[in-house]
């Protein structure tokens, strides 16, 4: 039981972290450099931990975040000095990057406590058995699992950066052009966001895997873009559509015995498909009455 | 030009733009007057925005200089309000009215101030100066075209700036959107505000202002209207281009000889 | 042939001689195979970039998934026909969502790719893992199709994919001037009366069939980079599209013999990842050796610009010299060139040198003289500076202040035809816009 409700915890603080970093890169329109860090990361984590042969935390993150900048700009610089479609350029670093990382994995299967599968699952089941122990390890006090103190940690960064950045964070999201008129530093809140993509998805790692981070980060944001009026209420709903999907997909995996983590992806999807139709049938509904004033 | 001590709002010195190697403006050099309305007047694709653009370093110059009030622009930012095109706003964003003219206030905050009553005060005050203050709650993307207009001119208000550069206010507005621009205008002048407009419609480009820059490609006169609004200059500017200033620039461009030169 | 072994290792030395004698015929299959599929994604994922979405590809290949495990579960089969039809309808179900979200709702193109992708891979991890728990046949290695196996890889297998591919080369062979068409202008081409939707459904049937059927090979995750990237390291070599396609699909078709040698050699390593790690290398190699468009030609061109550049100015800042003397004086030191115009000392000696050894310029102990035939060089820039001048003067009405900076450069690029096209608009103007003579053209001088 009181595994369950760590997995709750941890997948709880996945989702949301994910939705409300996930917000602004659907409302920047660039759910594909989401996608593309999101893969790179795994060379981001197999290199920092084979260079210090160590899975602390800090380690881990600062590896990610400078392979997921790297990513974004290399990605920036081939499309400007290459000349390439800026999809397409990102599309050529990012399966380098991972196919890269799934090399280095194979080579030094033995070494590495990764593996394929986790690279695309995650192994969220296992996440109570990881923890993180206070002094000597086998009398120290247990702290609870590693993957919920380091999605934790990188929850209270990412909800600090919007609680401040806010107002830059929007502005620069509506209109770059916008924004740099009003003397805001676009390229550099560019990185931040980038940086906390980054960090969100190596902290989702060990819990949901380097792809499902994906369908996290812009399906329960798409779903809220869809509804919401405002930018707040747009990362409440995400964060509400992340945490939904959540328990519905953990009740899922329970019946189907499938992986929780995928189960929580596809109820995900299972909701933004239900809001699409909701307001499918909405616009049709008023169609059939002309007659209805339409909001303006 | 300038008799007192006050430096002119937009001194443009030498400006050079391209899109990939097509050069869209070249040598571009003059100079505006304070408190007036100025036109930027020109076909399509003369280069009228990317102008715009260019004064306010929304892209990247190639060569040239700009001085707002006798300084670089990073001196004189918030002295400047820009007015984006219709077109390149996302109407789909979840924002309402009240934030997009907040915004307005944004850049005088520090990052972590949040408005104060003064600014709400402001922002308020810009809306009901354009008729907009009953719509303050909607979402942008229930507006007409012309009160969606109306915000944006509402956001460059509350900025309180004295330089105002607006690209294509007019364009697809309604009767009373336009005449609450114009009113706008009066108002902004009075207080000795200047005005800088991209326009397309030479009908109306007499009336609206009081200066005109006529552009295709290269600057083909700037002026009061009284004085350059003549046949002759309407010819040059709708004529078409000098084909050999064009294909040579553009040489120029592919073979990068600009940079060549300067390590010279 | 022997090209190939030179990327191995020594000890793997035998291995390699083996697979080349092809006594291995298993082998042998998963390599043409292999090399087939590199081709035919490689040229289809050309009409896709010309489309811009390349990335499209990869969005199908993830939707692949649930299909493949969709299949399995109906019909407890590892048929590949069957494996390739579930994987065909939902990678097609993918598409039409790709194609919908965006024209009927808020939500962009580029988050629609990212939904699709992303919900339909996590529904194909979830069946698997479900699959996974059920006691059924034949389960294993279904997971294969992930990162791809080339040694996994069955008779059957590799038949369909022969066969698949053929028929997308086919395809592409007879479509190819109604494809291309409509990649370059789809406007124009409906214009004239073509099914774009036809065409755009058979490229879309392309694109589909060319992954799923290199799932097995490269694996979900990666096969974007193989329709993907191919293309874009052939833009480097080439403008022209039938050339492009054909370096792409070399390109693909190498890349998947060196995959195919790794898988071999270590059939453990997955293949997708050497695949696409060996793509990303031609593509580096590309970027900076490509013979016309590389980086490394553009340097040494800007390279040779700036010198062309230099040699030019000290020419004619020698004719100034030259004018300034009323044609009286020839030679001139270092220092009176450096008063006319600011050149650091180490460069004006090295593009002096360079002036002598192509006989523009003689030193001796008086100075440097120009030679006849620098003078005439000397003597046409010059003419070409002013004539420039001037039209910038009378033509765009600029002052005579501004137009120095932009004639300096211009001079350099200036040919014949334009000098004479300069003239006859200028007509009789003898003088720049400071008053100094334009020189005749050089024809007459001679």
């Amino acid at each position: 039981m009181i595994n369950d409700l760590w997995i709750l915890a941890t997948a709880s603080l996945v989702a949301v972290s994910c939705a409300l970093v996930g917000s602004f890169l659907i409302l920047r329109r660039q759910s594909l450099v989401g996608d593309a860090i999101s893969h790179s990361v795994l060379l981001g984590i197999v290199i920092a931990f084979l260079a210090t042969d160590s899975r602390s935390l800090p380690v881990m993150l600062g590896g990610a975040v400078m392979i997921g900048l790297l990513t974004a700009w290399l990605s920036d610089s081939l499309h400007k000095f290459g000349k390439l479609q800026s999809d397409a350029s990102i599309g050529i670093v990012f399966t380098l990057f991972f196919a890269l990382g799934v090399i280095l994995i194979s080579l030094y299967a033995g070494q590495v406590d990764l593996d394929q599968e986790c690279v695309l699952y995650g192994e969220i089941a296992f996440v109570p058995f990881d923890t993180i122990v206070w002094g000597n390890p086998e009398t120290g006090v247990d702290l609870g699992p590693r993957a919920l103190w380091a999605i934790g940690i990188v929850f209270l960064i990412v909800l600090i950066s919007i609680l401040i950045g806010f107002n830059r964070l929007q502005t620069v999201a509506f209109h770059p052009s916008l924004a740099v008129s009003l003397g805001i530093n676009v390229v550099f809140w560019h990185y931040f966001l980038m940086t906390l993509v980054s960090l969100t998805t190596v902290a989702s790692f060990d819990a949901v895997g380097a792809i499902l981070v994906v369908a996290l980060l812009v399906i329960p944001a798409s779903s809220a873009y869809l509804i919401a009026k405002s930018l707040k209420g747009m990362l409440w709903l995400a964060s509400a559509y992340g945490l939904a999907s959540v328990m519905i997909g953990y009740a899922v995996s329970y019946k189907l015995d499938s992986s929780i983590s995928a189960s929580i992806a596809v109820s995900a999807g299972g909701l933004l498909l239900a809001t699409v139709l909701a307001l499918e049938i909405r616009k049709r509904k008023r169609r059939l009455q002309p007659n209805r004033p339409v909001g303006i | 030009m300038n008799p007192d001590s006050r430096k002119a709002p937009i001194t443009v010195n030498n400006l050079n733009m391209r899109y990939q190697y097509k050069p869209v403006l070249t040598d571009v050099s003059f100079e505006i007057p304070e408190g007036k309305t100025i036109a930027i007047v020109g076909p399509n694709g003369a280069g009228k925005s990317t102008l715009l653009k260019g004064i306010m370093g929304l892209e990247p110059l190639i060569e040239g200089e700009v001085k707002f009030f006798g300084e670089p622009l990073t001196k004189k930012r918030l002295a400047t309000a820009y007015v984006p095109q219709r077109e390149e706003i996302d109407w789909d964003f979840p924002i309402d009215v009240m934030d997009v003219v907040l915004m307005g206030r944004h850049g005088q905050l520090k990052l972590w101030q949040r408005p104060s009553k003064l600014d709400y005060e402001i922002a308020e005050q810009a809306l009901k100066d354009l008729q907009m203050w009953d719509f303050k709650d909607r979402q942008i993307s229930q507006l007409s075209g012309g009160q969606q207009q109306r915000v944006f001119l509402a956001r460059a208000l509350a900025q309180q700036a004295s330089l105002y550069l607006m690209d294509e206010p007019f364009a697809g507005v309604d009767v009373a959107t336009e005449k609450a621009i114009i009113e706008l205008f009066k108002n902004l002048k009075a207080q000795g505000k200047t005005i800088v407009c991209v326009h397309h419609d030479l009908n109306t480009v007499g009336e609206y202002f009081d200066w005109i820059i006529f552009i295709n490609a290269r600057l083909v006169a700037a002026g009061p209207v009284e004085t350059v609004l003549t046949k002759e200059n309407l010819n040059k500017t709708y004529g078409g281009r000098l084909s050999l200033l064009n294909d040579l620039t553009e040489t120029m461009y592919r073979t990068r000889l600009n940079q060549a030169h300067e390590n010279d | 042939m022997q090209d190939w072994t030179v990327i191995s290792q020594p000890s793997t030395w035998e291995l390699l001689l083996d697979f080349w004698r092809f006594e291995d015929m298993n082998a042998l299959w998963v390599l043409m195979g292999s090399v087939l599929l590199g081709i035919s994604a490689s040229i289809i994922g050309g009409f896709a970039f010309l489309r811009k979405r390349s990335l499209v590809g990869d969005a199908l290949a993830h939707a692949a998934l649930p299909g493949v495990m969709m299949a399995f579960l109906l019909f407890e089969t590892r048929d590949p026909v069957v494996m390739f039809l579930g994987a065909l309808t939902s990678s097609f179900i993918g598409f039409f969502i790709i194609d919908w979200l965006p024209k009927n709702t808020k939500i962009k193109p580029d988050a629609a790719l990212a939904i699709t992708l992303s919900f339909f891979f996590a529904l194909g991890l979830m069946l698997l893992s479900y699959i996974q728990g059920l006691q059924v046949e034949n389960k294993s290695g279904l997971d294969k199709i992930l990162f791809g196996q080339a040694a996994a890889m069955t008779q059957d297998d590799i038949t369909l994919l022969t066969y698949v591919t053929l028929f997308v080369l086919l395809n592409v062979a007879l479509f190819f001037q109604k494809l291309r068409l409509i990649a370059f202008n789809t406007q124009y081409a409906r214009s004239l009366g073509i099914s774009v939707k036809f065409y755009e459904f058979l490229l879309a049937l392309l694109i589909v069939m060319s992954v799923v059927v290199g799932l097995q090979l490269v694996g979900v995750v990666l096969m974007a980079a193989v329709l993907l990237t191919p293309v874009a390291a052939a833009r480097f070599w080439s403008d022209q599209l039938s050339r492009i396609l054909i370096i792409a699909g070399s390109l693909g078709a190498l890349s998947a013999v060196i995959s195919t040698q790794i898988s071999y050699l270590a059939p453990a390593m997955p293949t997708g990842p050497w695949m696409v790690v060996s793509l990303a290398s031609l593509f580096l190699l590309s970027m900076l050796f490509a013979p016309n468009k590389g980086l490394l030609k553009r340097f040494l061109e800007q390279k040779r610009l700036r010198q062309k550049v230099s040699e030019e100015n000290v020419l004619r800042t020698l004719y100034k010299l030259n004018e300034q003397s009323n044609f009286t004086r020839r030679y001139f030191n270092l220092p009176d060139i450096q008063a006319l115009r600011a050149i650091p000392i180490d460069t004006l000696k090295k593009t002096l040198r360079s002036l002598g050894g192509k006989d523009l310029v003689v030193e001796s102990t008086k100075g440097y003289r120009m030679t006849d035939t620098g003078m005439e060089q000397a003597t046409q820039l010059t003419r070409r500076h002013r004539l420039w001048e001037s039209y910038l003067n009378q033509q765009v009405e600029l002052t005579p202040e501004q137009v120095h900076s932009q004639a300096e450069r211009i001079e350099h690029i200036l040919n014949e035809e334009q000098e004479q096209q300069l003239e006859a608009e200028l007509r009789d103007r003898h003088s720049d816009p400071h008053g100094k003579p334009i020189p005749e053209s050089q024809g007459e001088i001679k």
